[in-house]
């Protein structure tokens, strides 16, 4: 078991989503941005699809009753195991005892802690994903345990790989939504011309964007929605659901960004920039 | 006989939006639900596929590789037109008890008030009708119910509530439904459904489908008590009955 000292800010353990329950309204979940997560996982010749600890801000301080090998990816947080930093996009190999602790973030948003064989905690509808009121717990809490896999030996055929830049872009590559069409010319211009800044309501639901587009009132069937797509609210709010993000919804869907967009943005924070390009 | 004219719009990388004329109708919902099931055997690869169906549109998503546009909208608009009459999937009639007490329902007298009825009058009136379910959404298990009389229409809270509780029953605007989990909600708040709606432990996870009907039925505290226990260790069933038209 892994036990939690300390929390940090947010934390959940995430693999690549709940799939198949859509009909029934449950959201996708899983890791938000799958290109940072799939490297850790790689590090460690897990499968893409196992589980992690994704760290949001500020990291946790965990302590390990079992050795295993380790490797975080995504935003770059200072971290030590005990006492002594460690690298990111590196595999560590980790001892009975040891903790291993996580500061507060330097650039990106959201930290992915792989460990070798994947976190091991329950699987409710077929992923180990975190969601209310999916799963009993909507982020890891001090004293919880978390399972793992014991591991004494494991020779990696690559101990690292260069960190990723993705998170220096700030353009977000979209397709036009199914409702694309309504915007006028004026929104359609400012939409894909104008640089955005994210809003301090971001989560891993929706992130939505300071500034607005000309107000519509455009009336639509709920209709489905996906992680990624783009909506207009009726007063020019520009809402992008994420993974956490509602299986339907009455707003237009004016864009829907690409997977590898999405993993861009869930490294952007409050205040941060970004444009949406039409590929 | 396909009396729509349908259309395939691309949807992101992973999935394809099939529309169906803009209206809330029992017929459109119908013709969605049978080109649905008939999907179910035509799509490549079966558990690849996602199929929410909704409203006036079916929405198809591959969770494995991306989709050829063009290629799968010729394929779509060739199913559509040799679909024959399917057997659509079955279609039940599900009857759910909700106890109608202030308690429960903190807006029941309000609602009433404002509708220029008797509580009693308004449980008769709410408990009359089949709902039928359009969507399933917002929130695991939570059901887009139609079919609403004139009569019920209310105006939402302007104030939303940062609490409703699990199982609440709710009117507002054209619609009517359950909150399956706590949540914050603006609807009026008449009653409570003391039946999981959504159950994770089951599979799956919410016994209702699209393309349903619901009907409520009063039931007293007493009652109330016994199927929330009932629904509490897993032994509640749902009463239904099969639709066949």
């Amino acid at each position: 078991m892994i036990k939690v000292l300390h929390t940090g800010f947010f934390s959940t353990i995430q693999d690549w989503g709940r799939t198949g329950y859509r009909n029934k309204g449950v959201p996708v979940s899983g890791v938000m941005d799958r290109y940072s997560a799939a490297m850790a996982n790689a590090l460690l010749e897990n499968e893409e699809t196992d589980a992690l600890l994704e760290i949001t801000m500020t990291g946790p301080v965990l302590t390990f009753d079992a050795p295993t090998f380790i490797a975080f990816t995504g935003a770059d947080l200072p971290a030590t195991l005990n006492d002594n930093p460690i690298e990111a996009y590196h595999v560590h190999k980790v001892n009975t005892g040891d903790t291993l602790s996580f500061g507060k973030f330097r650039s990106g948003f959201r930290c992915y802690l792989a460990i070798k064989g994947g976190f091991l905690s329950e699987k409710v509808l077929g992923s180990r994903s975190f969601y209310r009121p999916i799963t009993a717990e909507n982020r890891i809490k001090a004293g919880m345990e978390l399972p793992f896999r014991t591991y004494e030996n494991f020779t990696p055929k690559i101990t690292t790989i260069k960190a990723a830049s993705l998170f220096e872009e700030t353009e977000l590559d979209v397709q036009p939504g199914p409702e694309y069409e309504i915007l006028s010319e004026k929104q359609q211009k400012e939409l894909l011309g104008s640089e955005f800044t994210i809003a301090k309501e971001n989560n891993r639901m929706a992130y939505q964007l300071t500034q607005n587009l000309d107000a519509h009132s455009v009336n639509m069937l709920t209709s489905a929605t996906l992680p990624g797509t783009v909506q207009l609210t009726p007063s020019g709010k520009i809402i992008i659901l994420m993974c956490d993000g509602q299986t339907t919804g009455g707003y237009p869907r004016i864009l829907q960004l690409s997977q590898r967009a999405i993993s861009i943005l869930s490294q952007k924070k409050f205040g941060d920039s970004i444009a949406f390009r039409l590929y | 006989m396909n009396p729509y004219a349908i259309s395939v719009k691309p949807f992101g990388e992973e999935a394809v939006l099939i529309e169906w004329p803009n209206r809330v109708e029992e017929a459109i919902l119908k013709d969605i639900l049978e080109f649905n099931k008939y999907l179910q055997e035509k799509l490549p690869g079966s558990g690849r596929w996602e199929q929410v169906p909704a409203y006036n549109s079916l929405t198809l998503i591959n969770n494995k590789e991306g989709i050829d546009f063009e290629d799968m909208k010729k394929k779509l608009l060739g199913w559509y037109t040799e679909k024959k009459a399917v057997d659509p999937a079955p279609r039940y009639l599900w009857t759910l008890p909700v106890c109608y007490t202030p308690e429960y329902g903190e807006d029941l007298k309000e609602v009433a008030d404002l509708l220029d009825y008797s509580v009693e009058e308004l449980i008769a009136e709410h408990t009359a009708h089949n709902y039928t379910v359009y969507g399933i959404g917002f929130l695991p298990g939570f059901m887009y119910l139609g079919g609403i009389p004139k009569a019920l229409e209310t105006p939402r809270r302007s104030t939303p509530r940062l609490k409703v509780p699990s199982g609440s029953v709710g009117l507002a605007g054209k619609q009517t439904g359950i909150y399956p989990q706590e949540s914050p909600g603006g609807w009026n708040i008449i009653g409570n459904c003391p039946i999981p709606i959504f159950d994770v432990t089951k599979n799956p996870p919410s016994f209702v489908s699209v393309g349903d009907k619901i009907r409520f039925y009063s039931i007293t505290q007493g009652e109330y008590d016994l199927r929330k226990i009932e629904g509490e260790v897993g032994i509640y069933k749902p009463e239904k009955e099969l639709l066949d038209d």
